[in-house]
């Protein structure tokens, strides 16, 4: 069995059973990162490049170490180091690395749409690793997995995804995913971070951290962004915690066996207090051990073996 | 040439793996520092298998793992279907260990070439040696087996299968002719 496209994109383009290849396969890959010698040949010279024009510590080093645990030669170009700052452009940048023949190109780009307009213009795989607002795919894939490895399943849960739901493509690709492996989504914020008609994504939607969570088998909270309180979205991070922060009160809400997520980077005590956090409950550092394994089968997927 | 033919039903198999345990414990002078390893999917159910023979025998209950090969492969460059990715689980070191590999055809000898760099990868082993139920000769490396259970001479247009209860509900090896 294979993936349909050269590219991981978005979870919107991926079918159920293309999530379960990748699901399964990551999960077979769990253990070459817990081995003496954590490598294997398979994609022994090929290259992938990632290309990060935004920051980041967690996707950036989890693709680097799994495209090196796999044997690849992986290279990091920063925006704020390449020649972007002297102006190239997004195409120019592409189409000078396509002629240096990697196999992969792993693309985090402000502009939603950069992944797939490169995707079109090159003959390597792209891989999406967070597009502005729109998706990012193998975030909710590591997620997804985390939660299977935990609960066995994806089928019949109630997943509480709580936060600045509109500037997040964390919560939008998980919304992809988790509805299409038959969870049923709830999403909870602010009125101004709710987009006006998400509900036609096939979630319930909340304006109360109580209300959202109340009996969920899972919470994922997210990060909310300090720019954002320039924009005057909220009035102040003491008020936004005051009402939506995760604490040890509130988590008595859901189910029992609750189990808390987080993508990353938390802002301790903002949307989630630091014994939640560092809590019983808390999954948050499986996801990043799961995101090396599923961002190698991703890798092994796309470019191992022949195409 | 008939279709498919059976070489070797259930009591055949189970005399074969009994003969074998008896030979590895024979060459290896007991159990000492001694560990099994199945090759997936083949090697695995008769690994077991061997397993609980050696404790019947010997009353020593070896440690068992599971090896998938398939990062190791040598042809994955050249094939367009992707074997689907199994589990590897060696729970325990394998440094200073006589790890007796088990498969269930030995063929070319690319996949024991590739199981040998995988547990290289997981420590360093006092020695390894192989046991396979069946050899169909046609090696296209150098590499041979320890442990035979029947030396099976076939055409490179046959292939040959062994079923077990484990996984096919019935313990036989058949050979069959894949041009008919």
């Amino acid at each position: 069995m294979k993936l349909t496209n050269k590219d991981i994109l978005g979870i919107k383009e991926l079918s159920v059973d293309e999530i379960n290849l990748i699901l399964d396969t990551a999960e077979s890959f769990i253990e070459v990162s817990t081995r003496e010698i954590k490598k294997v040949p398979t994609l022994r010279g090929k290259t992938v490049v990632n290309l990060f024009f935004e920051a980041s510590t967690r996707t950036r080093t989890s693709f680097e170490i799994a495209g090196k645990r796999l044997s690849a030669d992986t290279i990091n170009i920063s925006a704020t180091t390449s020649s972007v700052v002297k102006g190239e452009t997004l195409i120019d940048t592409a189409r000078n690395l396509e002629a240096m023949n990697p196999d992969a190109i792993v693309i985090r780009h402000s502009a939603a749409g950069a992944p797939h307009m490169l995707a079109k213009m090159v003959k390597q795989s792209i891989i999406n690793a967070g597009d502005g607002a729109h998706e990012h795919p193998t975030q909710a894939l590591l997620d997804m997995m985390t939660i299977k490895e935990k609960r066995g399943t994806l089928s019949g849960l109630k997943v509480a995804i709580v936060g600045d739901i509109a500037h997040s493509r964390v919560a939008r690709s998980n919304i992809y995913g988790l509805t299409k492996m038959g969870s049923h989504v709830i999403v909870a914020g602010p009125a101004m971070m709710i987009p006006k008609d998400i509900a036609r994504m096939g979630v319930t939607v909340y304006n109360s951290l109580a209300e959202a969570i109340k009996n969920v088998d899972i919470i994922m909270m997210l990060r909310i962004q300090l720019e954002r309180q320039q924009q005057k979205i909220f009035p102040s991070l003491r008020e936004y915690s005051s009402f939506f922060c995760l604490n040890k009160q509130n988590i008595n809400l859901a189910k029992e066996d609750v189990l808390v997520m987080h993508p990353g980077p938390i802002n301790r005590g903002i949307e989630i207090s630091s014994d939640v956090a560092d809590g019983p409950y808390s999954i948050i550092l499986d996801q990043v051990t799961n995101g090396v394994a599923v961002r190698m089968a991703l890798l092994y997927l796309l470019i191992g073996g022949q195409r | 040439m008939e279709q498919k033919k059976v070489v070797m039903d259930a009591d055949g198999i189970d005399r074969s793996l009994t003969r074998i345990a008896y030979e590895i414990l024979e060459k290896n002078k007991g159990t000492e520092e001694l560990c099994l390893v199945g090759i997936r999917t083949g090697g695995v159910f008769l690994a077991e298998r061997l397993k609980k023979k050696l404790t019947n025998i010997e009353g020593v209950d070896l440690p068992i793992g599971i090896l998938d090969i398939t990062l190791y492969r040598d042809d994955l460059r050249l094939t367009n279907k992707k074997p689907m990715l199994g589990k590897t689980d060696i729970p325990f070191s394998l440094d200073n260990r006589k790890v007796v590999l088990v498969d269930d055809v030995l063929f070319t000898g690319r996949t024991i070439r590739a199981a040998m760099d995988a547990l290289i990868d997981f420590g360093r082993p006092k020695l390894i040696e192989l046991a396979v139920l069946i050899d169909r000769g046609h090696r296209e490396l150098p590499i041979r087996a320890d442990f035979v259970g029947k030396n099976l001479p076939s055409s490179l247009w046959e292939s040959v299968v062994v079923k077990l209860m484990e996984k096919n509900g019935v313990d036989e090896v058949v050979i069959q002719d894949d041009n008919q």
